[in-house]
């Protein structure tokens, strides 16, 4: 298709706009954090790495970042099992309500962070009476991380994996075997871009975690709190620019993985 | 003959839901063979193929594999290898872990897995390639990698679900040629799903026609195409010209146009009623009506109703009494077309080319 000028440099100004749109804010704060003097005024007069080694030095910082690994770590682990055993028994299996279940491990997506959040807190609190912290944190995350996993990994499985099961299982290996060399193997880059997108997903969340959280302190929250001290504001943007970095690099991955395995692993049809 | 069959299937029905795949099929197939089951698509032929290799379970009847009933197996408790239709390679591995798979999950080990596995890639002429993906071989080859894995188990029977069905002609050809001379070195049991009869027709040495989930007729090539049972089976394999009449009783059959046809002795057996006698279109002699034809066959006049030279022969439409009668006629002989559009002509062939079929009631509703 021919496209006129016009519309060609039309479409190049929109997505340049787009972009500016997106990315410009997160440039302010990234520049910020280099920032010499303690007040943020425009245009920067000074630059300095001063403040990355007092982040880094920070107590406050190092405990909420460890937190937000934990936290991540274990809601991904978490999301990794029950996503994929979803999305297993979801395509292997037709059984009564199969459509309903698949809609219901989706809906968390799509859930205001704040029922969830609510409805988690009163659940530990007064329903269970488990004590708010790292666990109910990594369960919370878990709710809305378990639909990437199991978004990828059904992609995946309906797309080559009934039929080299089936050779699997003619050439001998048991169900055991077939699950550990064959589904595994196939829908490895899904589950790994899954876990990516489940990480970041959980890395910078807010909301459900100020229901869930109790006394511990993730990066996101972290920042929240600090925010309206004047005094630690040169910080708070260096931790931003920590938490873009560490949101940024498992995204990037995904995409990637998702991209190399859309064109290498041949349909099911082979070579037609 | 008390050879025990390779294969055997005892009054087997397989039910999907309300419909019926297969219906009551009891099959024996021998050691060695090259066995095509042979039919459209829907005839219940997949479906039997899967039951064998143990992904589908028959509803009722039992599946015996030599003396040993497998009824009710996994997969990979049977002593079957599959080629896919879809060759279903692993897309993971490479080629030499595709065809070792087997051989590792029966727990072969080392300097065995790699004999064996060349061996094989050997065997099917593709010897050397063992590092590649499957997505960087082409469509042949990946079917021959397909055939190398089912086959490095030695299994007892080897199954083949439309295997060159993703080919393009000329490769397929090649393929047919090929599959029929691995299974003539490897001497392992082939059964073979296809809807295409000239690939059954080519490979296999015993072949079962089948139609809304029964076998229609089993038999040699020859057999099938000589002296076709059921009218379906006069269809499927190859053109056949069919006319209607009713037995005379003195081993003729009286046609409804009028005039009467000698068909074998015996193909009458236990027939009344109304029956078609059938014939291939080249096995009629077709000359100048008027032309005194020898003794003893049987004739019929008509019109030469359109007529296409094809090279190796000329196919003619005879417009006769009984109906419209195709003749293929060989163009042996140097120079001109006998007949041309119009002309009055004698068409005989003789009796022992002839066969019966019970007249096919739905081919009766289409006329009317």
């Amino acid at each position: 298709m021919v496209e006129s000028r016009l519309a060609r440099y039309g479409l190049r100004l929109a997505t340049g706009a787009t972009l500016a749109f997106i990315y410009a804010p997160l440039i302010v704060i990234a520049l910020y954090a280099f920032n010499e003097r303690r007040t943020q005024t425009w245009p920067i007069k000074g630059w300095t790495l001063d403040w990355f080694g007092k982040a880094l030095d920070n107590p406050g910082v190092r405990e909420a970042l460890l937190t937000s690994l934990k936290a991540a770590a274990g809601a991904t682990a978490l999301a990794l099992v029950l996503g994929t055993l979803a999305s297993l028994a979801v395509q292997r299996y037709r059984f009564f309500g199969r459509e309903t279940v698949s809609f219901l491990v989706i809906l968390p997506l799509a859930l205001p962070g704040i029922v969830t959040g609510m409805a988690l807190n009163s659940t530990f609190g007064e329903v269970l009476g488990i004590q708010l912290g790292l666990f109910t944190v990594i369960v919370g995350h878990a709710t809305f991380c378990i639909v990437v996993v199991y978004n990828n990994v059904l992609a995946r499985l309906r797309r080559v994996v009934r039929s080299i099961e089936e050779a699997s299982m003619d050439l001998g290996a048991d169900t055991w075997q077939t699950f550990r060399y064959v589904t595994l193997p196939a829908t490895r880059t899904a589950l790994l871009a899954g876990a990516l997108l489940a990480f970041a997903l959980s890395f910078d969340e807010v909301i459900v975690t100020t229901f869930t959280a109790g006394a511990q302190q993730t990066l996101p929250i972290w920042i929240f709190t600090n925010l309206s001290r004047p005094n630690q504001l040169p910080i708070v943007n260096v931790v931003a620019v920590l938490v873009i970095l560490l949101s940024f690099i498992p995204v990037y991955f995904a995409q990637k993985l998702s991209q190399e395995s859309a064109g290498g692993v041949p349909a099911a049809g082979g070579a037609r | 003959m008390n050879q025990i069959p390779d294969i055997t299937l005892e009054r087997v029905t397989k039910r999907f839901e309300d419909v019926v795949a297969v219906d009551d099929l009891s099959l024996e197939i021998a050691p060695g063979s090259f066995f095509a089951m042979l039919g459209p698509s829907g005839c219940g032929k997949t479906t039997t193929l899967r039951m064998i290799g143990g992904f589908e379970e028959q509803t009722e009847g039992r599946i015996l594999l030599g003396e040993r009933d497998v009824s009710g197996l996994p997969p990979y408790r049977r002593d079957v290898n599959t080629v896919f239709q879809s060759y279903a390679l692993f897309p993971h591995l490479s080629l030499f872990e595709n065809v070792a798979f087997g051989l590792r999950r029966r727990g072969v080990k080392g300097g065995d897995v790699r004999r064996r596995v060349e061996e094989m890639l050997e065997l099917v002429a593709l010897p050397g390639l063992g590092k590649r993906k499957p997505r960087q071989l082409s469509g042949g080859q990946q079917q021959r990698v397909a055939l190398a894995r089912a086959l490095v188990n030695s299994p007892r029977v080897l199954l083949l679900d439309e295997p060159l069905g993703a080919l393009d002609l000329k490769l397929r050809k090649q393929m047919q040629l090929e599959l029929k001379r691995i299974q003539n070195d490897v001497g392992i049991t082939f059964v073979h799903v296809t809807h295409d009869q000239e690939e059954a027709m080519t490979m296999a040495d015993t072949i079962a026609v089948m139609n809304g989930g029964k076998i229609e007729q089993l038999g040699s090539p020859a057999e099938l195409y000589e002296h076709p049972q059921t009218a379906f089976v006069a269809g499927f394999l190859g053109a056949s010209n069919l006319l209607r009449g009713r037995p005379n009783g003195d081993g003729t059959v009286a046609l409804d146009a009028g005039g009467a046809v000698h068909v074998p002795d015996g193909s009458l057996n236990g027939r009344s009623g109304r029956v078609s006698v059938g014939f291939r279109p080249e096995k009629v002699r077709i000359d100048r009506a008027g032309t005194a034809a020898p003794d003893g066959l049987n004739r019929l006049e008509g019109t030469v109703a359109d007529e296409s030279y094809v090279g190796v022969s000329t196919q003619y439409i005879v417009e006769t009494a009984a109906g419209p009668v195709a003749v293929y006629s060989q163009n042996a002989d140097p120079g001109a077309r006998a007949h041309g559009r119009g002309d009055r002509v004698l068409l005989a062939w003789s009796p022992e080319s002839t066969f019966v079929v019970d007249t096919p009631s739905q081919d009766e509703e289409e006329i009317e």
